[in-house]
């Protein structure tokens, strides 16, 4: 498929999740563009985490549609493994395999998945942790590395399989403070190097400082978004004012 | 009493040697196969051929599946292994069935509900997270159970299939019933002939807490090991 072929990397219409009586997306429509960073804020049961874990149809959306690269993954037909296989997700609790080294955990995906021979992705786990100060671990356990380090890994293993987006929930919420600093400079890079990347956050300085649009939700759809400047400067919702005033005291 | 014990060892130390050979030939046998078909259960606990009715659905295979666990825990393991032993010759008597292959297929009906219990447990032990991080990946759910979930459920079932073995060895005991040659069966055998229950009861108890005992020594050794590597 050729890039022109559409025209939002990830079309988002009218998206709809329960969780029992929960309704907790009530219609969230959003595209989001190549090489755009978006972040997405507000209060927790808000949705934002739902909303991410929809993309990737960890969750499985009620009713709505996401178009991804042109494709509607929310058709049963479409084989998600495919498609999951260029949107990469980091997640709060890092989730590494502990049964593998921190070679292993990066080479796994691509090679079992035949992207890679082992050779090649050997090499490409060894230039990826040197990317993230990682390299001297590589024959280690995750259970040997720090919060900090586990959740480089993590980002780096899912770099591993090559995707056009990456999707961050909370990456440095369940990690120490002195840690986060770490964490948030390789999604810098990244940031840097052109990824397209969606990051549910608390952390409001990084939002404001990477990102070319904010979205606030709450309540189950996006209550307000603009530019960082438009919706840490002068927000116009007042429960997008009330969630600032409370977070960035 | 205890002149009596040496004696009855000088006496008939093989039927006590050949008894313990029994018991762990049939504990072997039954969690090795119990391994197997209770795999098998597990893996139909979670099958998804549903019949629609109404808003619901009905699992037909997940039904037997839980029916059949359920049943097996339900009734005492002694009744299982009278209703084999008289079903079996009953429904294929051209097999010519011994009782010890009836007895076996009893136990391992028994065991193989027991330990899909425990891989069922083992494999829901590894953090949801686990099978979320291979998914987004692109694995499909069948290279996420193979690669990630199998290999750390491993760790929590193995030390538990080691109880298993542990149990089936005091369990066997209830098969002497049948006179299998189990151990039990030997102290049967050496009680009726000496009209002496005392002495032997204690050497055959003698036995099967060493056994046990060193055994369950061993599956905490194996514990200890499998956690480190976390």
């Amino acid at each position: 498929m050729t890039e022109a072929s559409y025209e939002y990397l990830i079309n988002v219409t009218d998206l709809h999740k329960s969780f029992g009586d929960l309704h907790v997306l009530q219609g969230v429509s959003e595209h989001i563009s190549k090489g755009e960073v978006v972040s997405i804020i507000g209060p927790s049961g808000g949705g934002k985490s739902t909303f991410l874990r929809c993309l990737n149809l960890l969750e499985v959306p009620d009713a709505g549609s996401i178009v991804f690269e042109g494709v509607d993954i929310t058709d049963k037909k479409v084989d998600i493994n495919l498609h999951r296989q260029k949107m990469g997700m980091v997640f709060q609790h890092f989730n590494v395999f502990p049964h593998m080294t921190v070679a292993e955990n990066i080479t796994m995906a691509p090679v079992l998945l035949g992207k890679k021979t082992k050779a090649e992705a050997e090499e490409m786990a060894k230039e990826l942790l040197n990317r993230v100060g990682l390299l001297e671990k590589s024959k280690e356990y995750p259970k040997r590395l720090s919060g900090g380090q586990k959740q480089r890994l993590a980002i780096v293993r899912a770099l591993a399989m090559e995707p056009d987006v990456m999707l961050f929930d909370e990456p440095t919420s369940a990690l120490d403070p002195e840690m986060v600093g770490e964490v948030l400079n390789v999604i810098k890079n990244l940031v840097k190097d052109g990824m397209t990347t969606v990051i549910v956050t608390h952390e409001m300085g990084f939002a404001r400082e990477v990102s070319d649009r904010v979205l606030f939700m709450d309540g189950g759809i996006i209550a307000e978004k603009g530019t960082p400047e438009e919706l840490f400067g002068s927000p116009q919702n007042p429960r997008t004012k009330e969630f600032l005033g409370k977070v960035l005291y | 009493m205890f002149s009596n014990i040496v004696r009855i060892l000088e006496r008939y130390w093989n039927l006590f040697l050949i008894g313990t050979g029994y018991t762990l030939l049939m504990s072997a046998i039954t969690v090795l196969f119990g391994l197997i078909f209770g795999a098998l259960l597990a893996l139909l606990r979670k099958n998804r051929l549903g019949i629609p009715i109404g808003k619901k659905k009905f699992y037909p295979i997940r039904f037997l599946a839980v029916a059949y666990i359920e049943i097996i825990r339900g009734t005492p393991i002694l009744l299982q292994l009278y209703f084999f032993y008289f079903l079996l010759p009953m429904l294929f008597p051209i097999l010519n069935l011994s009782k010890f292959t009836s007895i076996m297929v009893a136990l391992i009906f028994n065991s193989s509900a027991y330990v899909s219990e425990v891989i069922r447990a083992g494999i829901e032990g590894v953090d949801h997270g686990q099978m979320e991080a291979a998914r987004s990946l692109g694995l499909s759910s069948r290279q996420t159970m193979m690669k990630i979930i199998l290999p750390q459920a491993i760790k929590n079932i193995l030390p538990a299939m080691g109880n298993e073995f542990i149990m089936m060895i005091k369990e066997t005991s209830l098969s002497s019933t049948f006179f299998v040659g189990d151990l039990m069966t030997q102290y049967k055998t050496v009680s009726g002939a000496l009209y002496l229950s005392i002495e032997p009861l204690m050497i055959v108890g003698f036995i099967y807490f060493v056994l046990t005992f060193s055994l369950s020594k061993g599956v905490a050794v194996l514990e200890r090991r499998m956690s480190a590597g976390d």
